[in-house]
């Protein structure tokens, strides 16, 4: 979900606040007969993206069992939950005895910037008010970017957003659902080092955060991820389960006030292209 | 377990919604935007850290890590998602397997 696909790297939200112009990028006054082409366009990027956040929801489902949510609490996270990270985060909360609230803050945390991309795609796609709660269901990195990607017209973008949005949701659950019930029947996840792909999961939706902006912008990132670590490493043994993580956003805080007034354009100004 | 699935779930998507409902004055500001960007870089480097070494309130050292390097490793010669996660998953595996760290 807030799955990077590296071999297409459009397909997320960090990808595109970082760079567009996008060299794909459909050209944006041909009219008539590129119609047809820029909509299969659109639906194969759509249909590609959803495969690959399938895949990784097949992660999603092993990791959420190992941690010791049931299949049917895996599968309500993905249905109505449905962004990647929070739920990663929320069972790997859980997974290491965080308590309820501890969960529960992290994932709504992370999910913040799900607010951002709403405020973007909201004058983007223009919705009437019956399709809002639809779409705001459908709002994650991968509908975001593809939306900020097919930025021709309003057709166009309500076209990218509603079939990204589908195919992840659609294939997102499918992936749940198998690596649920894959993981419900092994004995004991931490023989396969199950519990290992969780920290790799979690370095994995790091990644793009880090590499894919300006090399100034990353090396801020990378500082801020170091230090968060960091904090979060040295809370383990002080702080209850879960409160670690939860204190880093701390470091986030710090780092935008101390970076908020040097810095002129928010990802969000070159979204706007 | 069932409220904090059901209440994480319904406070995301209220995150969500809130987007497409409030003024846009309100998170346009540049330090909000700045804070909303850097957010997932604290948590996930965090939990990186603490899913690596955390064993309840302990912080130990055991095979994980080697599946984290992996997965590092991994992440720079741009390997997908889901092979990142097999191959630390893996290497982790068979490091218990073969008896090398707990």
């Amino acid at each position: 979900m807030d799955s990077q696909s590296d071999d297409d790297s459009h397909s997320n939200m960090d990808s595109s606040h970082a760079h567009l112009p996008h060299p794909h990028l459909p050209h944006p006054h041909v009219p008539g007969e590129h119609l047809a082409h820029t909509n299969r366009d659109i639906h194969v990027n759509a249909l590609g993206i959803g495969l690959a956040t399938g895949a990784y929801g097949l992660s999603f489902g092993a990791i959420s069992i190992a941690s010791g949510l049931s299949i049917a609490q895996t599968q309500a996270l993905s249905l109505f939950m449905f962004t990647g990270a929070s739920q990663f985060a929320l069972v790997g909360v859980i997974g290491a005895g965080g308590g309820a609230f501890v969960a529960i803050a992290t994932a709504l945390l992370l999910g913040a910037r799900n607010s951002l991309y709403a405020l973007s795609l909201s004058p983007r796609l223009n919705l009437r008010r019956s399709a809002v709660p639809a779409a705001a269901l459908l709002t994650i990195d991968e509908s975001t970017g593809m939306t900020i990607r097919y930025s021709a017209n309003v057709q166009d973008r309500r076209r990218a957003f509603f079939a990204t949005g589908l195919s992840v949701y659609v294939l997102w659950n499918i992936g749940t659902a198998l690596g649920a019930l894959g993981a419900s029947n092994l004995s004991d996840p931490g023989m396969f080092g199950l519990d290992a792909a969780i920290p790799a999961g979690f370095l994995a939706l790091l990644w793009p955060r880090l590499t894919s902006n300006s090399r100034t912008e990353n090396q801020k990132m990378w500082t801020v991820a170091i230090v968060s670590a960091l904090v979060a490493f040295l809370l383990i043994p002080v702080l209850k389960p879960g409160l670690p993580v939860l204190c880093s956003a701390l470091v986030a805080v710090a780092a935008s006030l101390i970076w908020g007034r040097s810095h002129t354009s928010g990802h969000l100004d070159r979204m706007d292209q | 377990m069932w409220p904090i699935v059901l209440i994480a779930s319904l406070g995301t998507y209220l995150e969500k919604l809130l987007g497409y409902v409030l003024p846009h004055s309100l998170l346009e500001r540049e330090s909000v935007r700045r804070m909303t960007g850097l957010l997932p870089v604290s948590l996930l480097a965090a939990l990186v850290a603490v899913e690596t070494f955390a064993d309840g309130s302990n912080v130990t050292v055991d095979a994980r890590v080697l599946g984290l390097a992996v997965a590092f490793i991994a992440l720079a010669f741009r390997a997908p998602f889901l092979l990142v996660v097999v191959l630390a998953a893996l290497s982790t595996g068979l490091a218990r397997w073969f008896g090398w760290m707990a």
